[in-house]
């Protein structure tokens, strides 16, 4: 996955940085089934891979495919990234280690999601019965944030086709 | 692409079994990996291959905007509805306990109607985006 | 000891560091979003990496298994993924929108066009 990353960030050519992200979406959704995550990794692999790399492809043939990015001296930049990158590893330092069954995570409210799903809910796919109905609310604003944002596109490409409806039928 | 023979055979066997699979995750999303999000995406992505091969006048006479439109905005409001059942029925908002006699079922049955609107909403929004990416660069600039 | 069980956050960090390198030092407008997309994965993984447990399974309640992996960060990660695809969208359309008035889409050449003609760009 670093190499991808590594590439799509010295790519010039756009279809190219497109497709460099579907492989790196593939390869996260690969490493997210092996850490367990099934549905992550489904909507991962299908939303990631799939719908953007569409949208991505859609929007470059709008914008006719400007290929030239010209390089100029990133170092600044370079520094930055290293500067809070540095800071950021600095920081996990703290955190509990890889596979630690008694990390916080685990010790609060999950084990009562674990052993009362069946017996709640009836429904054996944990990460289902927390969406749907533990954390109902959060999925009835996710729903609301998908639907604005469908709105916010057809607001903002919508003008044009009016437009051209009108000339088409002077 | 409309001319490519091998293309258009293999999306008109295909496109019905993406259908029926992502009809399988919506449903079986209780029972293994899957659910609403997975399963709107899956028939989004059936309906743009549909697009993509023959082009998106025929598709938009297949599936019409105004029904997509009208997609994107049924899906928030059965969830929202469901809530609102909840509230008819006696309990508070979005309280699935009171949808049925047995308490589980009544879990069973709000999980089940949220995950469809949840689909048809994602479902909707995914295409309606396609077309006006689609349909905007038709136009002559 | 501490290098290896923490390995996993190092990948994290290399993965976000490299998506907000991506946005801040690239000046094309899809490739920032790309970036942002890569910066956007890297919280996923920081997410469920601390939620997997070794010798654990997949979060679906079955007798044959005992230990299973977390199910909280699944659900958050699978509501941000499906915002971040969302912002995506929009983040495209304006992209085409700029495009449409400015008539390119690398951030030195719309600086420049804005400095240059004071006022409202023409459409």
């Amino acid at each position: 996955m670093a190499v991808s990353v590594v590439a799509l960030a010295r790519s010039r050519n756009l279809f190219a940085v497109v497709v460099l992200g579907g492989v790196y979406s593939f390869l996260m959704a690969t490493v997210l089934v092996a850490l367990d995550a099934v549905d992550v990794a489904m909507t991962e692999a299908s939303v990631g891979a799939g719908m953007s790399t569409i949208l991505l492809l859609a929007a470059l043939h709008l914008c006719k495919g400007e290929e030239a990015k010209p390089v100029r001296r990133p170092w600044t930049s370079l520094a930055v990234a290293v500067t809070t990158g540095a800071t950021l590893v600095y920081g996990t330092l703290g955190l509990p280690g890889f596979s630690d069954p008694g990390a916080p995570i685990h010790t609060h409210v999950v084990p009562r999601y674990l052993n009362d799903v069946v017996k709640e809910t009836g429904v054996p796919n944990a990460v289902t019965a927390v969406l749907a109905s533990y954390r109902g609310y959060d999925t009835l604003g996710e729903t609301t944030v998908v639907f604005t944002a469908g709105a916010g596109v057809i607001a903002l490409l919508r003008r044009r086709r009016r437009d051209a409806k009108q000339e088409a039928s002077q | 692409m409309r001319h490519d023979l091998i293309l258009r055979v293999m999306a008109k066997i295909l496109i019905p079994f993406i259908l029926l699979f992502a009809l399988y995750v919506q449903f079986h999303g209780d029972y293994g990996p899957g659910g609403g999000f997975q399963a709107g995406v899956i028939i989004a992505a059936a309906i743009i291959f549909h697009g993509i091969i023959y082009g998106l006048e025929s598709t938009r006479k297949v599936v019409p905007s105004w029904l997509v439109e009208t997609m994107l905005a049924i899906g928030v409001l059965i969830y929202a509805g469901t809530g609102l059942a909840g509230i008819l029925l006696g309990g508070n908002y979005l309280d699935y306990f009171v949808l049925d006699r047995n308490p589980v079922h009544g879990q069973e049955r709000g999980i089940f109607w949220v995950e469809i609107g949840v689909a048809v909403t994602v479902s909707g929004v995914m295409l309606k985006i396609f077309y006006m990416f689609g349909g905007r660069g038709q136009e002559p600039e | 000891m501490r290098a290896f069980s923490h390995f996993s956050y190092f990948v994290t960090v290399f993965l976000m560091i490299a998506g907000l390198f991506i946005v801040i030092a690239r000046g094309n407008l899809i490739k920032k979003l790309v970036g942002l997309g890569i910066f956007q994965t890297s919280v996923y993984l920081l997410y469920i990496v601390p939620g997997k447990l070794i010798g654990g399974t997949a979060p679906i309640i079955d007798p044959a298994f005992k230990l299973y992996s977390n199910p909280l960060p699944h659900v958050l990660i699978l509501t941000a993924i499906v915002v971040g695809v969302a912002t995506l969208a929009l983040g495209l359309a304006l992209v085409v929108r700029i495009r449409e008035a400015y008539g390119t889409i690398e951030e030195d050449d719309i600086l420049a066009r804005d400095e240059a003609t004071p006022g409202a760009p023409g459409e």
